[in-house]
Parts: C-alpha cells; structure tokens; sequence
C-alpha cells in the first residue's frame, strides 16, 4: 500500500492482505540497498495469521518517493513517523542487517511505542570496506557483485532457494540495482559507517528481543552479533548453521519458525 | 564489515564452468549424495495443516506437487538461472511448453505480439495458427527489419519474440536494437536462445527480459531428453505501464496477491508456475531433468568442439564443388557477420544451412546417402544431423510461408556433432557423389 510520511510517498508491501488497524502491527526494515521484496518469505504468513504487515521500502528505495536517509538515527525517527501515519500507537519490529541498526535506534529512542525487537543479521556497528564504500558511492555495479558475494553463505553460492526455481544472488543484485546504486547503497552504507551510536542504544532496550545470527555470515558475523545480544537484557539468540547474512531468504523457513514463536509469544496475533 | 571482507575487490562469485557442475545443489541438504538425487515422487508430506496452506497461499516456499515443482527439476532451474545470469527459471516438457506458457504468462485474449518470421516450423505454426485460437494475434516481421519491429508494435502489443539465430536460415536478430525498440514501447523481449546456449551468448547482457531454450538441444546435448525452459532476467518493470495487470493487479487465484509488488525481479516466474503450470500442466519429468543436469555438466567443453568443427565443415562446404552457397555466421561475407562477433564472442554455434547443387533432388540423395550423419528432426545432439527442411521441419508450411521463413528446396541444414571431423567430411563425400548423379544411386 502507499501513504504519505513527511510529505512524501511510501510504499509498503501488507504481505497480500488489505491492511486493517484492529491487528496488531509487525513492521519489516531492509538492509542497505534493498527493498521490502527480501521479506517475502516472512510478511505474507503474518500477513495471513492475525498480523498487520508493512514491508517497508525505505525512501528513496524500492517503490518510495523521496530521497534517501542519510543516517541511522533519521531513520529510526522516520519509522516512528511511519507508525503515526498508519494510525498505530505500538508496533512490533524486525530488521535485517542496517535495518537492525534502524530498529535498535529506533527502539531505544521510542520504547514505549515499540513491543518486541527481532534483529537478523544484526550487530552494534557495521563500519565499512572504504573500497566497497567508494564503490557504492561512485555508482559502481561492482559494489552490488561485492555485496551479493559477502552476504550469501553456501545457498546463494550454490543455490537451494527455498522458492522453487530462483536464483539467491542474481535475484538479490537485482534488487539492490533496482535504483541508482549511488542513491541507495552509497547513502546507506556511509549511514552504517558513520553510526556508532549501536552499543549505548542496545543498553536501554527493555523489550523482548530476538537475534537471528548465522555461522557464515561475513558481514555481521555471530561474535558482532552475540556482543550486541549481550547488551541487551534478556536477549534471547538463535544462531543457524551453513548460512549467511541473507538468512531470512537462505534459510527462511528456519527464520519464518523461529520470528514466529518469538512474536506470537511476546505481542499475539488477532485471531480471526 | 569483518576483515574477511577485506581481501580484495573482485567478487569470487563461481564462474561458467563450476556453476556448469554445482550451481542449484547443495549435497549436504540430501544425504550427502555428490550427484543430483531424482526425486521421482509425485508430491510432498506437509508438516501440518498450517504449513498446507502456507505453501498453497506462497507464503513460504516448497514442494507441493511435482506438476507444480519438484526438487531435482528445481536443481536444473537455477542451474539454468545461473547460467543465463537470471533471477529465476521455470523447466518445462519441451521448449515448445516454454513458449506456449511464455506467451500465456504475458497475454489475453485481444493481445498482440511481434514475432521474427524465422523461427523453427512449430514455432511458427504455434504463433500462426494456435494462437489466434485464443485470441492472441502476432505480426511477423523479417529478423533483419530491426525498423520492421518498430512499426509493427500496436497499442495491444505486448511483447517481440524471436530467435536470436533464425532457424534454419542463420539470420541474426539485432537483439540490442530491438530490445531498445521495445523498452521504449514499454514491453519485454523474449528470445529463444537455443541455439547459442548461454556459453555462446547471454542474451539478458543484450536488452533480452525473458530466454526461452529447448533444453532437449544443446544444453542436454546427447538426443535423450526432451525438456525446455524460461529464465527470467529480473530488470523489466512490469508496473512502469498498465499493460500487464495481470502482473501487477491483485489476482483472485492466489488472495489477491501482486506478483509484481511481491515477487519483483522474479514475478514472471512466479506467475508462470502458480497460474501456468497449475492450469496447464507442462512439467519436466525429474528424470529427464536429471538427464539434462548430466549434459549441462559438459556444455562448455561440447560447445567448443561443436563450434571448432562447425568451423571446419564452414570451409570444406565453401570449397566443394556440389555446394551453391553456405549459410553460417562465421562466413565473412554473411549479411550478420560483424553482428556475430558482438553477440556471440565465443563461437557462432554449429549450425549450418547451405544449398546444395541441383536443387530438390540433389538434396533428396545428399540426406538418403549420408551414412554417418543422422537424417532426423532434432539439432544439437553430439552427434552430427542432416534434414532437408522443405520435406521435414517445415513442411507444414505453404510456398509463401516457405519463402518468407527465408527457406529454398536446395537447402540442407546440418546440426554439427563432435565426431572426428574427417569422419564427417568423408561421410558427407559420399552424399555429394549421391547428389551429383541422384538417379544412379540407389537410396539404400
């Protein structure tokens, strides 16, 4: 669906189902560069099992108007925006990779609106290669071959998508091309790079959290992750073998059964 | 970022040859098995109820019918999607089940596509005479008129269709230029790549959105299998127009999903398999999809050998006296030649037309006479084949038909195998002494 926040357009996947406001909200932040489509695999069972969904695509990405964001924290107080523009007074959040950075931010700053924080492919801090971050920000495909190349494990170098027929790394490069590469994954990672704010924002989260880590994540791998885990109380941390940093499609039923028994658990679903 | 990022600025993504052997399998998800398992099952166990529905409503991803997936036809998939440099691939029965659930995926009734007049015979007969049938009408266009294309397309024209080399004539479709021409008219190229394979050409490097083969040919490679294909190539924007609302709108068949807002750079997959292959059928056999697996492990090593004596049988054919002319891309003097090099870098493939002297009846003798070379209705196969195309593949055509697929009664067109080249020239001798004198010799 498409509303307006700050002026501009948004455009969220509701997982297939017409958004309705009497559910409980779940909200979906993708990583640098990409777009709600790498949700695919968690947004529609939620959509279909009790649960409002938005997939976001965060501006300037995907389907959304406007610029992108140049920093962690203007993202974090945009999702907050996004939550009183639907009409919410709390929601659920998920992020993957620079959206856990998003959500934690976002978390910390706001933590009476947020009920449960799910981080995939998480960490405090996500400082950048300079030459993949001069890639990006020269507009160079390299840095979107880079980028597909680190972030998959044994699945999307080989194959086995949990979708018959799809292809892991060309079908990620091609979202992460869907936009200029310099407007998007250049902003976003100078925006991952320059946040440092991670560590002291996991300190003041209180809510139930979840990460998400895999053994073969080369972007955030698991000791980045369990560090930040260990910031935050009573964090609980499943971790996956043979995977990598784009779990939630690699390995995405095995991220579907664990976000769901986290999340019905903490914030349940309207059963209809 | 870990410093196991940092080593260096190439992507160490697996190249050609080693997604040729791996890409789509993973052995330590099946037992160990270092080879491709046939998983010959008719359907799936689901866990619960729940998970039922949740593959049912593509929620989650899996097996549910083999008519509608299967896991060793899924191998073959993304081996192809690899290959190709796609998102995403949809295995078929044939390569003619490719087009039709192609053509089907894109249009309506009252839709219009523009297709190359040189296309394999059922090809043209599918697009001819089947199609009208479901209120799907094309304009066939010349594969050299790039222009032709252009003004061919009308407000109901949803795509251009064509071989990238026209069987069996050899003309090349200037795919750059045509696939520009039909970005600006804001709808997908599909190119039927069989012929080249991706080893001699990448059509989605080129402007293609969609590369159909008939896996049966050259990918299989050994004249087992029959099976074919669609690869997605991910950049078509099918919201940028309203010409695709079934794209792009809610569909009643899976909950009002959108496929494009879903799915993106994999939409025309994803719909070709839930709608398609749930109402029409096509499903490769896990066997014969095995059985392709097992010649794709070889392609590029075949496709060297099928171009190097192509190549060879190029000049022997200029230089024979019983040959009228010799149609292939690698001749300096074909109309496409300086077109070939651009599109196809690594060998102009190894099928040859050429006009053999004396007409109808010399050709007749030339395929009854040949020994080794095998007279049948298939291409790419090891083994070297002949076929005289006005009495076969095409000979459901009428004489205008004929001549406007660019076809003469003269014409053999040969399918080169990897056979010792002096074997095939010296069995190809014996067929010219035929043709000299067709009535002499018998045809036994």
């Amino acid at each position: 669906m498409k509303f307006k926040v700050n002026n501009e357009e948004v455009f969220a996947s509701t997982g297939g189902r017409p958004f309705d406001k009497n559910k409980p909200l779940i909200i979906f932040v993708h990583g640098s560069g990409l777009t709600h489509m790498t949700w695919v695999l968690q947004t529609r069972y939620f959509a279909f099992h009790g649960y409002s969904v938005l997939a976001l695509d965060m501006p300037g990405h995907g389907l959304s108007g406007g610029k992108s964001l140049k920093s962690i924290e203007d993202m974090a107080d945009w999702i907050n925006s996004v939550i009183d523009a639907v009409g919410y007074k709390e929601a659920s959040l998920v992020g993957h990779s620079q959206g856990c950075l998003v959500t934690i931010e976002c978390t910390s700053r706001y933590p009476d609106k947020i009920k449960t924080l799910s981080l995939m492919g998480g960490a405090g801090a996500i400082p950048m290669n300079a030459e993949l971050l001069s890639l990006a920000e020269n507009n160079d495909p390299k840095a979107v071959d880079l980028m597909m190349d680190w972030a998959h494990g044994p699945a999307g170098h080989f194959g086995g998508h949990p979708v018959p027929g799809l292809y892991h790394i060309n079908t990620g490069g091609m979202l992460a091309k869907s936009r200029t590469i310099k407007d998007t994954l250049g902003v976003d990672f100078r925006a991952c790079d320059n946040y440092k704010n991670g560590f002291e924002a996991a300190k003041k989260i209180k809510i139930p959290t979840l990460s998400i880590l895999a053994t073969d994540d080369k972007m955030c791998p698991v000791k980045e992750g369990k560090k930040l885990a260990d910031l935050i109380e009573g964090s609980k941390v499943d971790i996956i073998d043979n995977c990598g940093h784009m779990m939630l499609l690699e390995e995405a039923d095995r991220v579907l059964k664990v976000l769901k028994k986290f999340i019905t658990t903490h914030y349940p679903p309207l059963n209809t | 970022m870990s410093d196991k990022t940092k080593k260096g600025t190439e992507a160490k993504t697996y190249k050609f040859d080693t997604l040729s052997l791996h890409a789509g399998y993973q052995p330590h998800k099946n037992a160990g098995s270092r080879q491709v398992p046939i998983y010959q099952t008719t359907s799936y166990l689901f866990d619960d109820v729940d998970h039922a529905a949740a593959l049912f409503n593509l929620e989650r991803g899996g097996h549910i019918y083999s008519r509608i997936s299967n896991p060793t036809v899924g191998v073959l998939e993304e081996r192809v999607a690899s290959l190709e440099g796609g998102t995403a691939a949809l295995a078929t029965s044939s390569g003619m089940s490719a087009i039709f659930l192609t053509v089907m995926t894109l249009c309506e009734a009252g839709d219009h596509l523009v297709v190359s007049s040189q296309l394999y015979g059922g090809t043209v007969n599918l697009f001819r005479l089947t199609l009208p049938k479901f209120g799907i009408k094309c304009t066939f266009v010349k594969p050299r008129d790039t222009e032709g294309f252009k003004k061919a397309i009308q407000k109901n024209t949803k795509g251009i269709f064509g071989e990238l080399v026209g069987n069996p004539g050899n003309e090349i479709m200037n795919m750059p230029e045509i696939a520009k021409i039909a970005h600006d008219a804001g709808i997908p190229l599909i190119v039927d790549a069989t012929y080249q394979t991706p080893y001699l050409c990448k059509p989605f490097e080129h402007g293609a959105d969609i590369v159909i083969h008939s896996l049966t040919k050259w990918m299989a490679g050994h004249g087992s299998s029959m099976a074919g294909i669609l690869v997605e190539g991910g950049k078509f924007d099918w919201m940028q127009n309203d010409k695709f609302p079934t794209m792009t709108k809610p569909y009643e068949g899976y909950h009002g999903l959108s496929f494009a807002e879903e799915f993106g750079p994999t939409a025309f997959t994803m719909k070709a398999r839930a709608e398609g292959m749930r109402d029409f059928g096509p499903c490769l056999s896990p066997q014969n999809a095995w059985n392709v697996l097992q010649g794709i492990e070889t392609l590029s090593v075949r496709m060297k050998k099928h171009c190097s004596n192509a190549e060879e049988m190029v000049k022997y054919l200029l230089g024979h006296e019983s040959v009228a002319w010799v149609s292939h891309p690698s001749v300096p003097d074909h109309p496409d030649h300086e077109l070939a090099k651009k599109l196809l870098p690594n060998g102009r493939g190894s099928m040859i037309a050429f006009g053999i002297k004396g007409g109808k009846d010399a050709g007749v003798a030339f395929i009854n006479n040949v020994k080794l070379a095998s007279h049948l209705a298939n291409v790419g196969d090891t083994r070297t084949l002949v076929i005289h195309p006005a009495s076969g593949t095409h000979s459901q055509m009428d004489e205008a038909t004929l001549k406007f697929a660019g076809l003469s009664h003269d014409m053999i067109r040969l399918s080169v195998g990897i056979e010792d080249i002096d074997d095939i020239k010296n069995d190809f001798e014996v067929g010219f002494r035929a043709a000299r004198k067709p009535r002499l010799v018998s045809n036994q």
